[in-house]
């Protein structure tokens, strides 16, 4: 039963993805980037990781790619339209998909990784992924928690320095 | 076999809840109407049925029978899938709500995070509409929306930590149990508060409705709208006010605990509470006048925002203090 969902939410990424790179109007694409982002959701409940399923709606689907559509629309869709969608490159981009594709099969073969498979919880198992969460993130990586918090209030201020030209007193 | 069951269990379940959300919702409209119009010293819909009450299923054949638009320059493909957008994340939260003890679809261990989730994914079909419609009322309405319902978002989140380090738990279900003596309602009024403001903000209802100012943009995101697709936008809405209001009766009034010597089931408490939030979205209606953009946006950044953190400090340091 979880395989097939699994399938199924598999089948929606790659579908989803390949319709974002495909589409030539961009809001097009970005729609269909939030389509992968809710099939990835799926995959994070199978995987019994509910919390970062929500997460990943919340703030990708329902956060950040409104934030692109909201500047997409500002911009003038219909030039982008009528622009070439393929470039030279695609020999080049090939070439480099498929090595990467390649590397990706040698890593696999080998079996994955053995502390991911360790940690994997079954669905209905959960002890509770919030409380389990919360517990490593305030004791093992209470560090890099709080170092990517500071990161991203000093990103915060300085786009609101960089939005604002002048700070008047 | 007896997965079969369960499913069919479950399949009458939301079948249920699918049914009489619907029913509720086109009836809102009516209860809408009416108390408006006697807050303003009218009637309302008086003509379909005894003082109008068949006045919904009427609308709705209307709405049904009605030629449905879609604009020329209009992106076909986005502008059919936006309605549907906005109404399914609307229904998709009552899947984790508990209207009784026995009586709820699912139960997840994020329940409440899941609402939050979900409803963020609303504001895509209302950007969707206004990006498709080809139109700058509709273009407008949708902008506007936007920034409002990604900055109240926040808020809206952050005053339900207040009740949830309360509570212990996302679980609905234990929400409520938690509440079984004292409503969080006494404990966290200033989240209250907050999270009313914000849940207005993030329904569009008045005094925040600014993305469908009919004074300035005809009616925002839905101007091109007609027929069903309009009907769903409207019914999304309602969806969406019960929903909200549904979420304070879950983590503020206790759920579908009542008080214990007057008998009732839990769904009757339930609906009764759900009933007199919903009627103060409604009276709020017929009050207040509309925000305008600015002061919509200092009030929540530089008013409500200082105030949620500092309601979520003060919990934390009573709860480390004395519990």
């Amino acid at each position: 039963m979880e395989l097939v969902f699994f399938y199924l939410f598999a089948a929606g990424i790659v579908g989803a993805s390949l319709l974002m790179v495909t589409r030539a109007n961009v809001i097009h694409a970005a729609l269909s980037l939030v389509l992968a982002f809710l099939f990835m959701a799926g995959l994070f409940v199978l995987a019994g990781a509910e919390f970062l399923a929500g997460v990943q709606i919340l703030i990708y689907a329902g956060g950040i790619m409104v934030l692109y559509l909201f500047s997409i629309m500002l911009m003038n869709v219909g030039v982008a339209v009528r622009l070439r969608q393929w470039h030279r490159q695609s020999a080049l981009a090939l070439a480099a998909a498929l090595l990467l594709a390649a590397e990706v099969w040698v890593v696999l073969g080998r079996g994955g990784y053995p502390a991911a498979q360790a940690w994997s919880w079954r669905l209905g198992q959960t002890p509770g992924n919030v409380e389990a969460l919360g517990q490593v993130l305030y004791t093992k990586f209470l560090f890099p928690f709080e170092v990517a918090s500071v990161l991203l209030l000093a990103a915060m201020i300085g786009a609101i320095v960089l939005a604002k030209r002048q700070i008047t007193r | 076999m007896e997965i079969a069951a369960e499913a069919v269990i479950a399949l009458v379940k939301i079948a249920v809840v699918l049914g009489v959300v619907s029913l509720v919702v086109a009836y809102l409209t009516y209860l809408e109407r009416k108390i408006i119009a006697h807050i303003q010293q009218r009637l309302g819909p008086m003509r379909v049925g005894w003082h109008g009450l068949l006045q919904p299923i009427a609308d709705g054949v209307k709405l049904f029978l009605k030629e449905d638009i879609i604009p020329d320059k209009a992106d076909k493909v986005v502008f059919v899938i936006a309605p549907i957008m906005v109404l399914v994340p609307a229904f998709v939260e009552y899947s984790v709500l508990p209207f009784s003890s026995t009586f709820y679809i699912t139960q997840v261990n994020i329940g409440i995070f899941f609402i939050l989730a979900v409803s963020s994914l609303g504001v895509f079909g209302i950007v969707m509409a206004g990006w498709a419609s080809n139109s700058k009322y509709s273009l407008l309405g949708a902008l506007r929306s936007a920034a409002q319902m990604l900055s109240y978002e926040i808020f809206l989140g952050f005053s339900l930590i207040g009740p949830l380090m309360l509570a212990g738990s996302l679980n609905m279900q234990k929400i409520v149990e938690a509440q079984s003596d004292v409503w969080f309602v006494f404990y966290q009024p200033l989240a209250f508060v907050v999270f009313f403001i914000a849940a207005l903000a993030e329904t569009n209802r008045v005094p925040f409705d600014l993305p469908e100012a009919e004074t300035e943009l005809v009616a925002g995101f839905h101007t091109e709208y007609s027929g069903m697709k309009f009907a769903f936008f409207f019914l999304a809405e309602y969806a969406n006010i019960m929903v909200t209001s549904s979420v304070a009766v879950t983590l503020f009034f206790g759920g579908w605990k009542g008080i214990s010597w007057i008998p009732l089931p839990g769904f009757v408490w339930y609906a009764l509470k759900l009933g007199a939030i919903i009627f103060v979205f409604i009276w709020l209606r017929a009050t207040l006048p509309r925000y305008r953009y600015d002061q919509l946006m200092r009030l929540g950044w530089k008013f409500m925002f200082p105030l949620v953190m500092a309601n979520i400090f003060l919990t934390g340091l009573v709860k480390y203090l004395f519990l």
